[in-house]
């Protein structure tokens, strides 16, 4: 199959960017979306140009380091995947496909495809932990837990932290990562204790690092590549107010 | 010279790291603030260790290529984590957990490490749980175990189909907390490029940033590799695409000893190769085989839909050669017996590099949803690369480059043999012989980084503590960097016509062909040849467009690809070394009647460890004996 690519070049944060076109031939419907993109680079490359950056690893949706948005959806047009796991079957012959960085004023561009994401590594520094030493922990079926809990935390566990949810966001929002990961612990008696503190730090830190507010549009859960609940929204809220309202500020 | 001292403790196995532990030197409180640490990767064994270091009160810095810590390739274990807790009251124990590994590892592995990494198995799953990270449960709120291949008991935890995953964010949230309590300073976004070494000992590394270009100097008083395996040497494996053996060969090229290199484990159970523009294969978990049979047709060449092949003509044939553990046979056996059937005509698919793993038998005993409560991730995951359900037609798998059980050489202190230059996790050698059992990969990298380094680090570090920080400006330094400048400029400056993924691929095809699964002394031999001239092509014509001093991913891959090429000449010499079959390293020549491997205990039941010689010279050879004292050396049979 053939496809028209309109890709965003940008080569630095301190550079414009635009949008590049390129048309490639000879593309096996087969091919995964990253390895389309591999064939392109490897024709820049032949050509003396420069290739695309775009950031990968795993190649099997888990590591979380894919991200593209494509044609006006993050991770492109199928559910519950990351790039990595799109193939180009997704697409028709001869389409146009538009691919950008994810778009949040939290994930300033670095070079064309790839952002920076350590926002949300200071979010996770201010709260999304446990506070155990190695070494002083009790026996671990000394503490029950019930089962449809553990599933739960399983559920809000399983985010990738790929920024999907930013970028699907109106608002750029990162409520839905936030909230996976204090409902999470929130959910299992090991995350109780320090429960208020961790809601209050980590909401708090969000919003100073210039991610906007959620308006429960509900676009992130669309495109969560983990399908990540917005129930998990709804615990996030209840555990916030609650340490709001609380005398006790652990 | 470096001599193989393994500074095994004295005593009974059961006492060994007690004994270790009551003996060794201590750093006080007060003078662990003085001391830096560095650690090179985050993955299961890399995050622990940096957290727990960074809580006994060493100041440390973390360094990983990706974004973020929590991307290492850990993240993509599937099955799940041993430990010898016998919770099931099947008659599980530390003892019988330790003979599982010896065995699984066909006798190749250090007695006493061994012993030490099911001995602190327990208490990494408490600490795992106390962190958070949400383990499969039963209905009454205890932690559920499964079974795994090479063992007879349940003895592996999980967390659905992504337990690597749960259980390294567990371990990242550990790093977090010392990240921001200021304990830990953490580089991402860095490549290492050279080991710094003052008076024999390692005193810190070069790095590259990444998005900059800059190469960085920073000093420590030992450095922790905990940079995972290499088995992207096949090109195409389950590894992250930017795994790679890159730090391991630096510490080599620097004096480090390697050991037993060929030792790799190719997985079973994978999503077959489809296609030439292919980059990866994906793993579909080892914890399938509870629940699923394997099987192809008893004709050659049955092309019929899987679904419409009667039992009667179906050949399950890892149940027929080994009645005793089925389908959960070891990895290495369920691959080769893989290969063997497709290599007789019998394997099926489009390209009949593939057999089936089905789950019709177990659908019908316990339903659907219980099924899918298991292994529903790992279905989905099958469906979105093939396009097919495995509830409703088996699956087709075939096995990949996964594992490297070979590695850095350490002592029983996980120290390499330059002083301060530690290896952990998948880095190092020590625990699984010639083949890995399942789920011990993540166990491990943690027992290494929670329990095991932060201990015994302290033993040499307590002789350091009157040893002021090595400037970064001293001659080492600068002439490390210097080093890696010109090997940067060099890679640039050929200027030649082909991309380093390009040759990646071509050194892995030849690597699969000839030290894959089956290797022989003639295609070894060949192999020799094909390397080197790759080699010499790769020099003359490689091509890496822009510059050194912004974010370049064809440098980045250049570098490994550079490295690769140098390792697959060790890992030729390491399988043409060994003139026997054990575990996961196959000679044809060495094999007994029924197909199985043969090993020469007389001869080879040795530690290969390689000293650097210079490039293209013959690495010499240091044997380190294996002395079975409390476990006797048998066939290995699961029959």
């Amino acid at each position: 199959m053939k496809v028209q690519l309109k890709i965003w070049r940008q080569p630095n944060a301190q550079t414009k960017g635009q949008f590049v076109d390129y048309s490639l031939n000879d593309i096996n419907p087969e091919m995964s979306f990253l390895e389309m993109l591999d064939a392109l680079n490897k024709q820049l490359i032949e050509k003396g140009e420069d290739p695309v950056a775009y950031e990968h690893d795993c190649r099997e949706g888990i590591c979380g380091s894919c991200g593209l948005f494509i044609n006006g959806r993050p991770h492109g047009p199928e559910k519950e995947v990351a790039t990595c796991q799109l193939h180009m079957r997704s697409f028709r012959d001869g389409q146009t496909i538009v691919v950008e960085p994810w778009r949040a004023q939290a994930f300033p561009v670095i070079k064309d495809l790839i952002v920076d994401r350590s926002a949300f590594e200071k979010i996770m520094d201010a709260g999304g932990f446990v506070s155990v030493d190695t070494g002083s922990a009790p026996e671990a079926n000394s503490t029950p837990v019930k089962r449809q809990h553990a599933e739960r935390a399983f559920d809000a566990g399983v985010c990738i932290g790929c920024g999907a949810c930013v970028a699907a966001c109106k608002n750029s929002s990162a409520t839905l990562f936030v909230a996976a990961k204090i409902s999470q612990l929130a959910l299992l008696p090991q995350g109780k204790p320090e429960a208020k503190r961790r809601a209050l730090n980590m909401v708090a830190k969000m919003e100073e690092l210039g991610f906007g507010s959620c308006t429960s549009t509900e676009a992130c859960e669309v495109e969560c590549p983990k399908s990540i609940s917005l129930d998990h929204i709804a615990r996030m809220n209840r555990e916030y107010l609650k340490a709001s309202f609380s005398e006790e500020k652990d | 010279m470096a001599t193989l001292d393994a500074k095994i403790p004295e005593g009974p196995l059961k006492e060994k790291w007690t004994n270790y532990l009551n003996t060794m030197k201590l750093v006080s409180p007060a003078n662990k603030k003085k001391l830096d640490i560095i650690v090179v990767g985050t993955g299961i064994a890399g995050s622990p260790a940096a957290a727990t270091l960074a809580q006994l009160g060493y100041n440390v810095k973390v360094f990983c290529y990706q974004d973020s810590p929590r991307r290492a390739h850990s993240v993509a274990a599937q099955g799940g984590i041993n430990a010898s807790k016998n919770y099931r009251n099947d008659g599980d124990g530390v003892y019988r957990h330790f003979y599982d590994m010896i065995k699984g590892g066909d006798y190749r592995a250090r007695e006493a490490n061994v012993y030490r990494a099911a001995e602190v198995s327990n208490g990494i799953i408490d600490q795992l749980t106390a962190q958070g990270v949400p383990f499969a449960r039963e209905y009454g709120g205890q932690i559920t175990t499964r079974s795994f291949g090479g063992v007879q008991v349940s003895r592996t935890f999980y967390a659905q189909g992504q337990t690597g995953q749960q259980v390294l964010l567990g371990s990242y949230s550990a790093l977090k907390r010392m990240i921001a309590r200021g304990k830990v300073q953490m580089y991402s976004r860095r490549q290492m490029l050279e080991l710094v070494i003052k008076d024999g000992q390692a005193r810190g590394i070069i790095a590259r940033n990444l998005v900059t270009g800059e190469l960085e100097r920073h000093t420590a008083h030992a450095v922790v590799l905990a940079t995972g395996g290499y088995g992207t040497v096949y090109y195409l494996s389950t590894l992250g695409v930017s795994s790679s053996g890159s730090a391991a060969m630096i510490a080599y090229r620097n004096g480090a000893f390697f050991s037993n290199p060929s030792f790799i484990q190719i997985h079973p159970t994978c999503i077959p190769q489809l296609s030439d523009f292919q980059s990866k294969l994906t793993l579909m978990s080892e914890s399938l085989r509870n629940d699923g049979r394997i099987w192809v047709p008893k004709a050659k060449g049955d092309k019929r839909d899987p679904n419409e092949i009667p039992e009667e003509e179906r050949d399950y044939y890892l149940e027929r050669r080994y009645p005793a553990f089925g389908n959960l046979v070891p990895r290495d056996v369920a691959s080769r017996a893989a290969k063997e059937r497709c290599d007789a005509g019998y394997g099926v698919g489009p390209t009949g590099q593939a057999v089936y793993l089905e789950f019709r038998h177990a659908i019908r005993e316990q339903g659907a949803k219980t099924i899918g409560g298991k292994y529903g991730n790992l279905f989905e995951l099958y469906e979105k690369i093939t396009g097919e359900s495995p509830y409703e037609t088996p699956m087709r798998i075939y096995p990949a480059g996964h594992y490297t059980m070979g590695g850095l050489w350490v002592d029983y202190e996980l120290m390499t043999t330059i002083p301060g230059l530690y290896a952990i996790g998948e880095a190092n050698f020590s625990d699984h012989g010639a083949n890995r059992l399942g789920a011990s990969s993540l166990m491990q990298g943690a027992g290494d980084g929670y329990f095991i380094l932060p201990n015994t680090i302290g033993n040499y570090l307590a002789d350091k503590i009157k040893v002021p920080r090595l400037s970064t400006e001293e001659k080492e330094f600068e002439e490390a960097e210097q080093k890696v400048r010109e090997r940067l400029e060099k890679l640039l400056n050929i200027n030649g016509t082909q991309t380093a993924s390009s040759f990646h691929k071509r050194l892995g095809k030849i690597m699969w062909d000839h030290c894959g699964m089956l290797r022989s002394e003639e295609g070894l031999n060949k192999a020799r040849t094909e390397v080197r001239e790759l080699k010499q092509e790769f020099w003359k014509d490689l091509q890496v467009p822009g510059t050194l001093n912004e974010l370049n991913q064809e440098m980045e891959k250049a570098v490994r690809v550079a490295d690769f090429l140098e390792m697959s000449q060790l890992l030729i010499e390491d399988a043409l070394n060994r003139n026997e079959s054990c575990g996961g390293h196959f000679r044809q020549e060495y094999q007994t009647e029924a197909g199985e491997a043969l090993r020469d205990d007389e001869n080879y039941m040795y530690v290969a460890t390689w000293e650097y010689q210079g490039e293209d010279q013959m690495p010499r050879l240091h044997k380190e004996p294996l002395n079975f004292e409390f476990v006797e050396v048998k066939a290995r049979t699961y029959k």
